[in-house]
């Protein structure tokens, strides 16, 4: 990457740690700082915002209950394209912010090649090799950037309409709109169970920024082992006898 | 019930199954017959149309023809599109077409639109947009051959001729047809108007002169409400683009009949599998978990 882009993303950590607070306990790993956690949630709140007018334009007589919730339909398609130029800006600015970990590994084949033994629960800790971020992740974020590139192109032709750009890119457009805004839906999904419920402790890290150590030697072994410098196996077997001579 | 007829909706816009009450009552489909052989490029439609429909004066543009404008506008439907055509042999004709909207009996504009009752079509062939319901996305702009439907800015609705539908419901002729000086327009049943239109064609064509006169009433998009007898009919093009084979976008029909309900449903799947996940094969937890206080009941398989 270069180095223009490091010294932006470094300067906007160092700005917004100013502002917010990253809050670590002991035996907690420091995951994602402030300016990565406002970003997501600008990201989140723009996704859903965007989403939610969407429905509206979407198919109108099934949402027909729920948009005047926006003020109806006609400002929920005026309001759309601009929630989604808000989330484009901020997606943009994730995307330098988090490109030098989500650059795609090896590990991230072998973790995807893995994935049923993981989703089906017959693996309670990810491989080791698994780093900051495991190809899951990297796969959705890539999916989003794909996404965006669609969103961005298509969003313009359909904003504009086909009084400037024509019949047929409207008509085309508006299926690949859809297409994007379907797969990033069923995405959502997957995203939001794997940080709450799905696997417990993750969702803290975009709320005060930390992890606890079991958290991290469980899911992302490879990032323990960088941050602390111990083996996350070893970490792990220790605080299990720990665990056992406690509650002898 | 007074013998009166009224308007009966035979097609809403986005909406799910059938119109309550279609084909009840059997009505006969409207046409207006537009012979642009006869045609003067007057105006008298274009101010009728602007008075009936209670629109304001429209600022007009001179471009060294005898058109008024470039296109119509969301308040000004009607538009007389002009044209001087050279022929081969050097001499000129001049083109005058009504352009408004076609009334076609497959609208593009309503397989386009995603809206609730935003346009409706007729029994009796009109195609008529329900500004309440609209919600401006302006698809049917993409989804009409004709370049018909028009956003306003100010009020975010789309905007296009009703054929006069308020007067057509009441048992009146449209306001342009009302107007016209020349009998260039014509207003009756679509049977009627179609063997007008024909026999004035084959006229042309016995007794006039122009070999290529014919009836233009595009069967692409299932014939229109509005047809024309044009001098040349192999070249509608040259009458302001006037299509020759007038289209829908394919992706209209496909798309939103088919894929985006189901689709839709496969959102929702995604839902019920994360939910079904965690039922079936749990969380995952950070390792090593706490043992149980007491061990789980062996699942009947």
């Amino acid at each position: 990457m270069s180095t223009a882009i490091e010294r932006f993303d470094d300067k906007a950590r160092n700005a917004f740690d100013q502002i917010g607070q990253n809050e670590v306990y002991e035996g907690e790993l420091l995951r994602h700082r402030v300016y990565t956690r406002f970003l997501h949630w600008m990201v989140a709140l723009f996704f859903f915002l965007a989403l939610f007018t969407g429905f509206g334009i979407y198919l109108p007589w099934l949402f027909r209950w729920f948009t005047p919730v926006f003020g109806g339909g006609p400002l929920s398609r005026e309001m759309h394209p601009w929630f989604g130029v808000g989330f484009v800006v901020f997606f943009g600015l994730q995307m330098l912010n988090w490109i030098q970990p989500m650059l795609w590994t090896a590990a991230d084949s072998r973790w995807m090649r893995n994935l049923r033994n993981i989703a089906g629960g017959k693996e309670k800790q990810d491989p080791p090799d698994t780093g900051f971020f495991n190809g899951g992740q990297k796969a959705q974020f890539w999916e989003i950037v794909a996404g965006s590139v669609v969103f961005v192109i298509t969003g313009i032709i359909l904003w504009k309409g086909a009084r400037t750009f024509g019949r047929w890119p409207v008509a085309i457009s508006y299926i690949l709109h859809d297409i994007s805004a379907v797969i990033m839906l069923g995405g959502i999904f997957i995203h939001i169970y794997l940080s709450t419920i799905g696997e417990p402790g993750t969702f803290q890290a975009m709320i005060r920024g930390a992890v606890s150590e079991a958290w991290a030697w469980t899911f992302h072994p490879a990032w323990y082992k960088e941050v602390t410098g111990r083996d996350p196996v070893q970490a792990c077997e220790e605080a299990r006898k720990r665990g056992q001579i406690a509650r002898q | 019930m007074s013998d009166r007829k009224t308007l009966q909706i035979k097609q809403i816009s986005g909406h799910s199954g059938p119109s309550a009450g279609f084909d009840m009552q059997r009505d006969a489909e409207v046409c207006k017959l537009i012979d642009t052989t006869i045609c003067i490029g007057c105006k008298a439609c274009e101010v009728a149309c602007v008075e009936w429909n209670d629109m304001p004066f429209s600022p007009t543009t001179f471009d060294n023809t005898y058109q008024t404008m470039p296109a119509t506008r969301w308040n000004f439907w009607n538009l007389i599109k002009f044209n001087e055509h050279q022929r081969e042999d050097g001499t000129i004709q001049w083109l005058m077409r009504k352009d408004q909207c076609m009334h076609c009996a497959d609208p593009g504009c309503l397989r386009a639109c995603p809206a609730d009752g935003a346009i409706v079509q007729y029994t009796n062939g009109i195609v008529d947009f329900q500004q309440e319901n609209c919600i401006g996305c302006e698809f049917c702009v993409s989804g009409c051959p004709y370049d018909i439907p028009k956003f306003n800015p100010a009020t975010k609705k789309v905007y296009k001729c009703t054929l006069c539908s308020d007067r057509v419901g009441g048992g009146l002729e449209p306001a342009c047809i009302k107007a016209c000086p020349t009998g260039c327009l014509k207003f009756g049943t679509k049977d009627d108007m179609k063997y007008i239109a024909e026999e004035r064609a084959k006229q042309l064509r016995e007794n006039f002169g122009f070999e290529k006169a014919g009836v233009y009433d595009p069967q692409s998009i299932g014939g229109t409400h509005v047809v024309y007898v044009l001098h040349d009919a192999e070249n509608p093009e040259r009458y302001g683009g006037l299509p020759k084979n007038p289209v829908i976008p394919w992706s209209y029909t496909v798309w939103k009949w088919l894929f985006k309900p189901v689709l839709g449903t496969f959102a929702l799947f995604g839902l019920a599998g994360v939910l079904f996940h965690y039922v079936t094969v749990g969380p995952r937890r950070p390792q090593p978990e706490p043992p149980l206080k007491e061990p789980l009941r062996e699942k009947e398989s």
